[in-house]
Formats: structure tokens, C-alpha cells, sequence
């Protein structure tokens, strides 16, 4: 290859087989046997701990932790994976610096919390090492579940239905299961394949029958759906993407999505063969936005900047996460909105940024505007529902673009449940997916029930 | 600086830090190192008749650790010296010369007989050594034999041995005591009786260490087979610290010199043993953990703590502790505590609430007014102290006593001023009775 970090333009193979292996290597090295045996003898064992209040799935933290401590880390890994079945995937991608770990009560007593989600991943890596089955499925109840998502809260859902003994079909739009799992989380927190492993270790439960390609409101409808199945459970997530709205996106080449371009990285099968500009602006304040940001230096890029237009304070993307970008040479900045892209023969070539203020609460350009040069663009403002995908379901409600449920995760419309990011109120995370598509199938399973009593 | 000069039955060292009967102190250049490292002395690893003892081909040692490899206790089927008696004294003579300023102790173990005991002493004598330790105590190999810890078991046949010891030798006889006994008052009591000048003491415990559990061999295993070994290494302090107290404050044996050994790791070990009233302490484990270079941390740290507290010389405290050993019946029952967490300190683990919860007096809350907090219930605390120990702060739980003339809210009792102990008290159905 003959790009270089210094290749203008946007272009592939900037660094060498070298650098892509440590770039795209695992940001947090699995703690080995010994390292896992000293880390589990700092945890206290507290009483009603409040690291597993903290947890969206409420995982026995300091069960799994004794376990580990005694030698005993596939019990650990049946401990996290029977609150969560997703714990080897959130032992990667939770932001425990804001739940478990914050919670740990040595994080009070010293500043260093118990190394919760390394000892996590430990336990439930041992478990898919070994291959083993921690997961018996119950007596099949004849019932039929209806699964739209193949991502974290569908499969989930999936999950604890099957084990409940209901049959469950998983529709999935893309050719492969695993959501942003398998599509958007960034590379370095889920090296080797991952995903898909975790992904074959849900469905190696059994009665779960998958059919990808499937896209709600194309090939399935939700009416369809009802009528063909006991119940319904929408994981669809946020398929459509927020738009900057300016002239020239959609024309200008080197204008992205930042989630479409994530998801072309997941899949390549060579880093190498990732084109990165040279000068990369990337717009919004999110995980994706930091996400996209960090590859792109890991990339090659020369020079990476986040721009977001309200302040740090107000980015959704963690302090973690802002200073795993700052540590990797992305430049981060706030109060700028942008305002126009420029572009040289139908080649992006920067972007106009006006600079903004809050004043009494309301945001407002100032007027003052600058541009920052760039060859590629990468947009990162915020995901929608996709219109299409709940066509023909006025009857469900939504707020603020995304689906209204109860606490059991139950839509305002009979027989249909719903969870993760698509629902309103959540959080956007790996692990609140989990919970959303495990509460959904837990009271599925009492509806269900119900209905068979009666 | 503190002077720590110890004159032990005669024997004189720069500081109390002697080495224990044991590999460490089993051929001339372990103990030349040794010394010039800076101890005080050595008890060399017992002699025996020749020809040698063989050892085992396999693992001598077993070991209990924490979670970070830390060695908290230590097990060994080694039995005594393996060379023969020549080479040995040759090389105590040789030592003995080139280190006059250190004391040097020879260990002895032959069979129960007279003759052989005046044998080895008119040789041991000759290496121009200190002293002699009667090993009265090891509880593996050589116990099965009818030495050891089989004549340690024995009072009367200690009390035989060491008067023989006392008639062919004129050096110092320190008889080394096993703890695999029900009361330790019994063999010094033997020792004293039979002439002996000093005790040391604790050997090892009698102990397996654990069990492989895919071949279901004691380890250390050999050949898939284990034995009982002699348990040793800071686990065992409290078990050497009792029974050094006990001969301490025994009416026969009280004032009898005392080597303490067993556990000692660090120079608090050392100095609780010495306030326990022993004139040198003996080391082991903690020497084959880490090796020689520890003694600079016990020396300094001995050293300090006695600048600290005004201590000149080792005599200034030596035995300070023992007064305050006392019966339990004893105990002053007015003496009423109750614990009281400190807030500002509590990192909110609840392990004092569960633990007094589960398996004490349900005496400390979990919440106060719907929010995670945990405070003492006087009117249940007994004052047990488990809530201290199990508490991952250190100061955040404190036994607070209550003052004379305040009303107890557990038993509705005001607390007396003075002192009264369970030989007085109503309950006691052997209570003296007062005066009517």
C-alpha cells in the first residue's frame, strides 16, 4: 500500500499490518487467572450491594465475584449470564464507571472500585470457552412469540422465552443477528468475533427459529405478526438516522452516516481495507460520535474532530469515553453547530461551523461561524424509528419518536411488548436492552400463562 | 536508637532475632549469610546420631495462601538434619569462630537414652557453641520413632532427658516444646523440674494442609500418598502467643526464660512475644518466604517503636503483657461497651449489618428513614466486637464503654462503677457469698 497517514483525500491502507493489530486489538486486556484471583479478593461482599442495584439486570456481583475467588468461574459466569445472557457482551460495552463500578463501595472508601466488568468478563469468557450449556429449557408450552429485532433486547427477549418453553421466531432485516452488537459497537471493545459467538451461544438454547431479511412494514407487518403469533415483541431499534439538513449532504461525496460507516468497519474483513480520510470532522456528541471518532484515528486519520454543539457536560458520551477519544488524539469541540459543508468537485472539502451559546436555556448561534477542513465527514446526530417499520400500527403510541411502555414493557397496543433503544424513556445501552427484552419476555410468559389457565 | 542487646542464659546477641531450628540454619553458608544479614543468632537444624536421617525425594512442603500468593501458613515433612554429625559440627565450630558476637544454639534429637545424649553433648560441646535445644517437638517422621514430639507428649520423659542434659553438659539447655499437647503448662513445668534453663516454644502444629481434590492425595503429595506435617508460619502466632503466656503466668513456671517461636513475621510479632516476657524470639517461615534481608525490617522496626515509646533496652517492656493475661472469670463484668460506627468513615458495605443480623443480635440497622445506612441499636448490642472485625475499615467501628451510673438500654441496667467478675456474681452458682 502506498497511502500514508499523510495521504490526502480519503483512503484505505494507511498504516501498516502492524498498527491495524494493535489499533483494532482488545482496549481492555482480559485480566488472566491470578490477575482475576487478586482482583475478586477486593470485593467485599457487601450486604444488598449496592454494585447489583446498580446494574440494569441486577446481577449477583458479589456472588459471582466470590465465585471467581474460589476457583469456581464457570458458577460465575451461570450467575451473570442467569440475570443477563448478554454479560459477556456488557462486560465489554457497559459504562460501569457510571453504574456497577460507581456503586462499588471501595470506589468511596479509595477511588478504585472493584474491576467489576474485567471479572465479568472472566467468568462468562471462561463459560463460552468451555462450550458449556448453563441453560435448560422448560416444557414446550405450544405458545408461539413473534421476536422483530435480532439485537440485544430481541434476542434477550428470545432468549428467556425459550427457556420459558414458548417457541420464538426472530426477524431480523439484516442478514445477520446481533444488532448494534454486531454493527455499531466499536471493534476494539469486541475483537475475535465476538459477537457472533455470543450471539450462536443465545440461540444454542434452542426454539428459537431466526429469519433475517425480514424487514417490518416490507416482508412482515405488525397485523401479520398478531395474527400469527401469541404475542410480539418489537426490538427494532432506532434504523433511521437524523440528518444535518444542509446543502450538499446526500451529493457531496465523503458526507456519512456514522452509524452506516461503523457498520461497514464491523464487517470488513481487513482494517486495511477501511477507507478513513485524512482530515475527518465528525458531528454530535454521542457514543457513536466518539465511537466513529476513535476508529477513524485507529484508521490512520491525521486529524480527527468531534464537534458538538452544546457543552461537554451535555454529551451523551461518557467521561470515559471523551477521554479514551482526547487519549487517542481526537479533538473535541463544544458550543458549534454546523451550518454549511463546502465541497470542490463534488468532493467534501470542510465544514462551516457557527458557534453557538445557551442563553436562559435556549441554544442560538452566536453568529460567529469558522470551518474546519476535511475530507471526510462523518454525521453522528441521533438515530430515529424508522418510519416505515411501524406502518400500519397507528394504534401504537409513541413519544418523542419512540414506542410508550409500561414497566413490564408492554405497548398501548394488546399483545405487543417492546424494548430497548426503540422505546421511550431508555437509555441507549447495551444492557437496559437486556433488562427491557427480559422483563418483556417475563411477562409475555405470564400473559401467557394467564391465558392458559383461563 | 534503642539498644537491642539480649543476654539469654548467658548468651549474648546483637538483638533478639534469633533463626529457628530449620532449613534456614542447616549448613555453614546459609548461616554465614544469615549473619551477615544481621541476625542475632541461629538455632542450628537438629543433629542427630549418625548415620543421617534420609529425607523424602518429593515435596517437603505444603502452604496455605491468600488470594495474591501471600503465604499465610506453612507445612513441611522435612525431618532433621540430613548430613552427617561430622560435617555439621565442623562447620558450627567454623561459624562459631568467625562469628563470636552471634549466638549459636545447637539442636539435638538422639533416642531416649542416656548414653546417647552424653555422647552427642561431649561433641557438641567441643564446637565451642552457646547452648543446646532439646527438640522435644517435631510431630512428623521422627515422632514415630519415639523422639520428637513423642517425648514432647511425655512430661515426665522431659523432665528425664533434660536432667541428663543438665548433669553431662555445662552449656545452656533450652528444651523446645510441642504444642500438639492439651495444656503446655504440663511439659514446661517438666523442663523446670529436670533442670532445664529455658523453654522454646511453639514447634510446628500437627496438620495437613489440604487435599488435591482430583487425586485425593494429602498435599504434599508423594507418590499420591501425604503424611501429617508440622503447621507453622504467621497462622500459628496466636496458638505460640497463648502458650507463651500460659508458662509466663504460670505459678511453677513463671519467670522460667522463654525463646518464643512460632509465626513471628514482623517486629510487632516480635515485640508482642517479648511483652509476652520471651527473652529472644525465634524465626522460620517468614525467613524462607522472603528471605534473609527481613531481619532489617524487624531490627529497624523494633528499634523505632522502642525510640517511640521511650524504651532503652529490651528489659524496659519485656513481660509487660503478662499481668494483663488473666482468667476469664476474672473479667471485669462492668465493664460495658457498646459499638459505635463512625459515618464520615463508613464506606456502606453492610457487612456489619449482616453479620450481626445473621448471626449475632440484630443489633445494627440497614436503614434509617428509607436510605442505606448503618447505625447501632444500643438496646441490642452486646458489645461483641464481630461488627470491628469484619468492618473493612479500620477505626470506622469503635467499642465505645459507657460511663459509670449510665443506664444500659439493652438490660435496663445502670452501670456500676469498680470492678466485679463472675466469681461475685448472682448467676454463679460457685459464687462466693458476701459477707451477710
Amino acid at each position: 500500500m502506498s497511502a500514508s497517514r499523510s495521504t490526502p483525500g480519503i483512503a484505505a491502507g494507511r498504516l501498516s499490518t502492524a498498527e491495524y493489530a494493535a489499533n483494532f486489538s482488545d482496549v481492555h486486556p482480559p485480566l488472566d487467572r491470578h490477575e482475576a484471583r487478586v482482583e475478586s479478593d477486593r470485593c467485599y461482599f457487601c450486604f444488598d450491594a449496592p454494585c447489583q442495584n446498580a446494574c440494569p439486570t441486577s446481577i449477583d456481583i458479589p456472588l459471582f465475584i466470590r465465585q471467581i475467588a474460589t476457583g469456581n468461574e464457570i458458577g460465575a459466569a451461570e450467575t451473570i449470564l442467569s440475570a443477563n445472557v448478554f454479560g459477556g457482551m456488557c462486560a465489554r460495552v457497559c459504562p460501569t464507571e457510571t453504574l456497577c463500578e460507581e456503586a462499588c463501595v471501595r470506589e468511596a472508601a479509595e477511588g478504585k472500585p472493584v474491576k467489576i466488568g474485567l471479572l465479568q468478563r472472566r467468568a462468562t469468557d471462561a463459560l463460552l470457552e468451555a462450550g458449556r450449556q448453563p441453560f435448560r429449557r422448560a416444557a414446550e408450552t405450544g405458545r408461539r412469540v413473534a421476536v422483530v429485532g435480532g439485537g440485544p433486547a430481541g434476542l434477550a427477549c428470545a432468549h428467556k422465552l425459550a427457556e420459558l418453553g414458548h417457541a420464538v421466531t426472530v426477524f431480523e432485516a439484516r442478514d445477520k443477528l446481533g444488532g448494534l452488537n454486531e454493527f455499531g459497537i466499536a471493534s476494539y471493545k469486541t475483537t475475535g468475533g465476538f459477537a457472533q459467538r455470543e450471539v450462536e451461544f443465545v440461540l444454542s438454547i434452542g426454539g428459537i427459529a431466526v429469519e433475517t431479511g425480514a424487514r417490518l412494514g416490507e416482508t412482515i407487518t405488525l397485523e401479520g405478526l398478531r395474527r400469527d403469533f401469541d404475542a410480539v415483541f418489537l426490538g427494532v431499534g432506532l434504523a433511521a438516522v437524523n440528518r444535518l439538513d444542509l446543502a450538499g449532504e446526500g451529493t457531496l461525496a465523503g458526507v456519512y452516516d456514522a452509524v452506516d460507516w461503523i457498520a461497514g468497519l464491523r464487517q470488513a474483513r481487513s482494517m486495511a481495507s477501511v477507507p478513513v480520510g485524512r482530515r475527518v470532522v465528525v458531528i454530535g456528541g454521542g457514543m457513536t460520535a466518539i465511537d466513529a471518532a476513535v476508529q477513524a484515528r485507529r484508521l490512520g486519520a491525521e486529524e480527527v474532530t468531534v464537534v458538538y454543539r452544546r457543552g461537554e457536560d451535555a454529551m451523551k458520551a461518557s467521561l470515559y469515553e471523551r477521554q479514551l477519544a482526547q487519549t487517542n488524539g481526537v479533538l473535541i469541540r463544544t458550543w458549534a453547530a454546523p451550518a454549511g459543508l463546502h465541497g470542490d468537485g463534488g468532493l467534501v472539502t470542510g465544514v462551516a461551523f457557527e458557534r453557538t451559546a445557551e442563553t436562559g436555556g435556549r441554544l442560538a448561534g452566536t453568529g460567529e461561524t469558522f470551518t474546519l477542513g476535511a475530507d471526510m465527514v462523518l454525521v453522528a446526530i441521533g438515530q430515529a424509528l424508522a418510519s416505515t417499520s411501524l406502518a400500519g400500527a397507528p394504534a401504537l403510541k409513541l413519544a418523542g419518536g419512540r414506542i410508550v411502555v409500561d414497566g413490564e414493557r408492554r405497548t398501548s397496543m394488546p399483545g405487543v411488548w417492546a424494548g430497548g433503544d426503540c422505546v421511550a424513556g431508555g437509555q441507549d445501552l447495551t444492557v437496559t436492552a437486556v433488562e427491557d427484552g427480559k422483563q418483556a419476555a417475563l411477562s409475555i410468559d405470564r400473559a401467557l400463562r394467564g391465558a392458559m389457565v383461563a | 536508637m534503642a539498644d537491642l542487646r539480649t543476654n539469654f542464659l548467658g548468651i549474648k546477641s546483637p538483638n533478639p532475632f534469633w533463626l529457628a531450628s530449620a532449613p534456614p540454619t542447616d549448613r555453614e553458608v546459609n548461616v554465614t549469610r544469615a549473619f551477615k544479614a544481621g541476625w542475632g543468632g541461629v538455632v542450628w537444624k537438629t543433629l542427630g546420631e549418625d548415620p543421617p536421617i534420609v529425607n523424602v525425594n518429593g515435596p517437603r512442603y505444603g502452604a496455605i495462601h491468600g488470594a495474591d500468593r501471600r503465604l499465610l501458613g506453612f507445612n513441611n515433612i522435612e525431618l532433621i538434619t540430613d548430613r552427617p554429625l561430622d560435617i555439621n559440627l565442623q562447620e558450627i565450630k567454623a561459624v562459631k569462630r568467625a562469628w563470636p558476637d552471634r549466638a549459636v544454639v545447637v539442636s539435638l534429637m538422639v533416642p531416649c537414652e542416656e548414653r546417647s545424649w552424653q555422647s552427642i553433648l561431649a561433641r557438641v560441646e567441643e564446637t565451642e557453641c552457646d547452648g543446646v535445644e532439646l527438640n522435644f517437638g517435631c510431630p512428623h517422621g521422627m515422632s514415630e520413632r519415639g523422639m520428637g514430639s513423642a517425648v514432647g507428649q511425655v512430661p515426665e520423659y522431659i523432665e528425664m532427658v533434660a536432667r541428663w542434659c543438665k548433669q553431662h553438659t555445662r552449656m545452656p539447655v533450652i528444651v523446645k516444646l510441642t504444642p500438639n499437647i492439651t495444656d503446655i503448662r504440663y511439659p514446661a513445668r517438666a523442663a523446670l523440674k529436670g533442670g532445664a534453663d529455658a523453654v522454646s516454644l511453639i514447634n510446628t502444629v500437627s496438620s495437613i494442609v489440604s487435599v488435591d481434590l482430583d487425586t485425593f492425595s494429602p498435599n504434599p503429595s508423594i507418590d499420591g500418598k501425604g503424611s501429617h506435617g508440622g503447621y507453622c508460619g504467621p497462622a500459628v502466632k496466636p496458638i505460640a502467643l497463648n502458650m507463651v503466656a500460659e508458662i509466663a503466668r504460670d505459678a511453677e513456671t513463671r519467670g522460667m526464660p522463654i525463646s518464643a517461636i512460632g509465626g513471628i513475621t514482623t517486629w510487632r510479632d516480635a515485640a508482642e512475644f517479648i511483652a509476652m516476657s520471651a527473652g529472644t524470639v525465634q524465626v522460620c517461615t517468614a525467613a524462607m518466604t522472603y528471605g534473609f534481608k527481613i531481619v532489617e525490617e524487624m531490627i529497624a522496626g523494633l528499634s523505632g517503636w522502642m525510640d517511640s515509646k521511650g524504651y532503652a533496652t529490651l528489659d524496659d517492656f519485656r513481660g509487660r503483657a503478662v499481668p494483663n493475661v488473666t482468667d476469664w472469670q476474672y473479667l471485669n463484668l462492668n465493664y460495658v461497651t457498646k459499638a459505635h460506627i463512625d459515618q464520615d468513615l463508613c464506606i456502606q458495605c453492610g457487612r456489619c449489618h449482616i453479620a450481626c443480623e445473621d448471626t449475632s443480635h440484630q443489633a445494627i440497622t440497614a436503614m434509617v428513614d428509607g436510605r442505606r445506612m448503618f447505625t447501632v441499636k444500643d438496646e441490642e448490642c452486646v458489645g461483641c466486637n464481630l461488627c470491628v472485625e469484619v468492618c473493612p475499615v479500620e477505626n470506622c467501628i469503635t467499642m465505645v464503654p459507657m460511663a459509670a451510673g449510665a443506664v444500659d438500654p439493652r438490660t435496663g441496667r445502670t452501670v456500676e462503677p469498680g470492678y466485679a467478675n463472675w466469681t461475685t456474681h448472682p448467676n454463679n452458682p460457685m459464687a462466693r457469698q458476701a459477707a451477710e
